[in-house]
């Protein structure tokens, strides 16, 4: 986005800027909330858990206050061109950085069910992996945010396809225990839950990725994002369908 | 493009003794649509403006260099009638300017002058023709007899906008249209330009950038008498190009 000189109309800027700072700071939460969550599924820590579950409510606090924000300045400042996509994509961003909290606390509130006998599998330090990953994209779209800088929003948009990749091995992973040893379904559905979570913290950090595209160009990123989530076809032995579905 | 066009503008210069206060500027005006200009004072937009019917012919230092074309034929030709180009291209004032005459006499005025009507019935149909389109009708059917100026300011200027359409002109022109109304009755003109868009060309200049995106199709932008940018006026509000418009419409201009 072009710097532009600050508006005539001071607090006008002091308010964007608020609007800006509330998102940040929820995009720090969130970023926190998912990295705790990685780490008590890891060491299967029920107190940080809790704790993580308990936080939520605070991200849903500044989502409101972003709402009630965007909607005071739209009706009080009437925004045109890029502070009006400014306010319209603040918007957005905070619905899907809500419900990334919400994903991380779905994370956190699993844990407890987890048997002891499931948490000690290498598959955790795949969950791991792919949580990493995750993190690495939100930081990515984050930074972007904060710098209008879209070169970032577009390798965190990309990075994604590694997400699904890994989701997509973690499936085949559960459902091989699954058929293995029928005891630990009910473990595994709760990890299978849980990979689904963080992937699809994921894609709403991809979407906040293409809400920055637009906020600084005004367009919409061009093309289809790649995508390599390979469940759907997977879980299909007729290799028609599979080919159909791919 | 230009066979498309209603107004064509072309190169224009605009000098007023010395000082220029239009460069080089071109630009389409579309039928049966409403173009905006818009821009800070004295960026040219209402001289833009003044040209298209030969408003600008009046002032002494006055110099116009360039083509505007009006359905292909240049204006400012030495054989063009500036009073039957005028009835073509009639025109709206930021003030309301009605006579010192009756709401009849207002809107029979032009069609008279301009020998439109035969018979005193001819010409009544013309003066609730167009005080219907003007939708002023219903308010002052009762009282075509009263003076013109004990009308609200906003139904003055919808009494202007009958009297420029009594003619039937092709373009209708108008300079800041509302700046003088409050809020309700620049509603209802702002609801009268859509509708008049169905049969007119409108080309407004305004300066509440808000009016623009809401009655126009196409905005142009003016600043220090160059055209900056032109487009469908969504665009210009939404992702505008140049970076003077975004600093412009964002008001952070200064």
């Amino acid at each position: 986005m072009p710097n532009l000189t600050d508006h005539i109309v001071k607090s006008f800027d002091d308010q964007l800027k608020q609007l800006g700072t509330i998102l940040v700071q929820m995009g720090t939460m969130v970023e926190s909330q998912l990295q705790q969550a990685i780490e008590a599924l890891i060491s299967h820590n029920l107190k940080q858990a809790a704790q993580i579950v308990d936080q939520d409510h605070q991200i849903d606090v500044l989502d409101q206050n972003v709402s009630q924000l965007a909607v005071k300045i739209l009706a009080l400042r009437q925004p045109m061109a890029q502070d009006l996509r400014e306010v319209v994509s603040s918007l957005k961003i905070s619905s899907d950085l809500e419900r990334m909290g919400d994903y991380a606390a779905n994370v956190a509130k699993r844990i407890p069910a987890l048997p002891e006998i499931i948490t000690n599998k290498q598959i955790i330090s795949g969950l791991s992996r792919m949580g990493k990953a995750v993190q690495q994209i939100v930081k990515n779209v984050l930074d972007s945010y904060i710098n209008k800088n879209t070169d970032r929003a577009l390798q965190a948009w990309r990075q994604d396809e590694e997400v699904d990749a890994l989701y997509t091995s973690i499936f085949r992973e559960l459902l091989t225990y699954m058929m293995e040893d029928i005891r630990t379904i009910g473990g595994c559905i709760h990890l299978l839950f849980i990979a689904k979570n963080i992937e699809r913290i994921g894609d709403h950090a991809t979407n906040i990725a293409e809400t920055v595209y637009f906020m600084v160009h005004g367009s919409h990123i061009q093309g289809e994002r790649p995508k390599s989530d390979h469940t759907i076809s997977n879980a299909y032995s007729n290799p028609t369908t599979k080919e159909k579905l791919t | 493009m230009s066979s498309t066009a209603k107004i064509s503008v072309r190169q224009l210069q605009v000098y007023y003794g010395s000082k220029q206060a239009l460069k080089n500027v071109s630009l389409e005006i579309l039928p049966m649509q409403v173009t905006a200009l818009i821009g800070p004072s004295g960026c040219g937009k209402s001289t833009f403006l003044r040209c298209l019917n030969r408003m600008n012919d009046v002032i002494e230092s006055c110099r116009i260099h360039g083509e505007i074309l009006l359905d292909g034929q240049n204006i400012y030709n030495s054989d063009i009638d500036v009073v039957t180009l005028r009835a073509k291209v009639g025109m709206v004032f930021q003030k309301p300017n009605p006579f010192p005459k009756s709401i009849y006499e207002n809107v029979a005025y032009a069609p008279k002058l301009h020998g439109l009507a035969n018979k005193r019935d001819d010409l009544d149909q013309i003066v609730m023709t167009s005080l219907e389109k003007a939708g002023l009708l219903a308010e002052v059917k009762d009282r075509l007899k009263d003076p013109a100026l004990s009308l609200s300011g906003g139904q003055q200027q919808r009494l202007c906008i009958a009297r420029a359409i009594a003619i039937n002109p092709d373009v209708i022109l108008m300079d800041e249209p509302c700046s003088a109304l409050d809020p309700i009755a620049t509603a209802k003109v702002e609801e009268l330009i859509d509708e008049l868009r169905v049969n007119f060309t409108i080309v407004i200049v305004t300066h509440s950038m808000q009016q623009a995106a809401r009655v126009s199709q196409k905005t142009a932008f003016f600043h220090l008498g160059e055209l900056i940018e032109t487009g469908p006026t969504e665009d210009i509000f939404t992702k505008p190009q140049d970076q003077r418009t975004q600093g412009y419409i964002t008001g952070r201009f200064g």
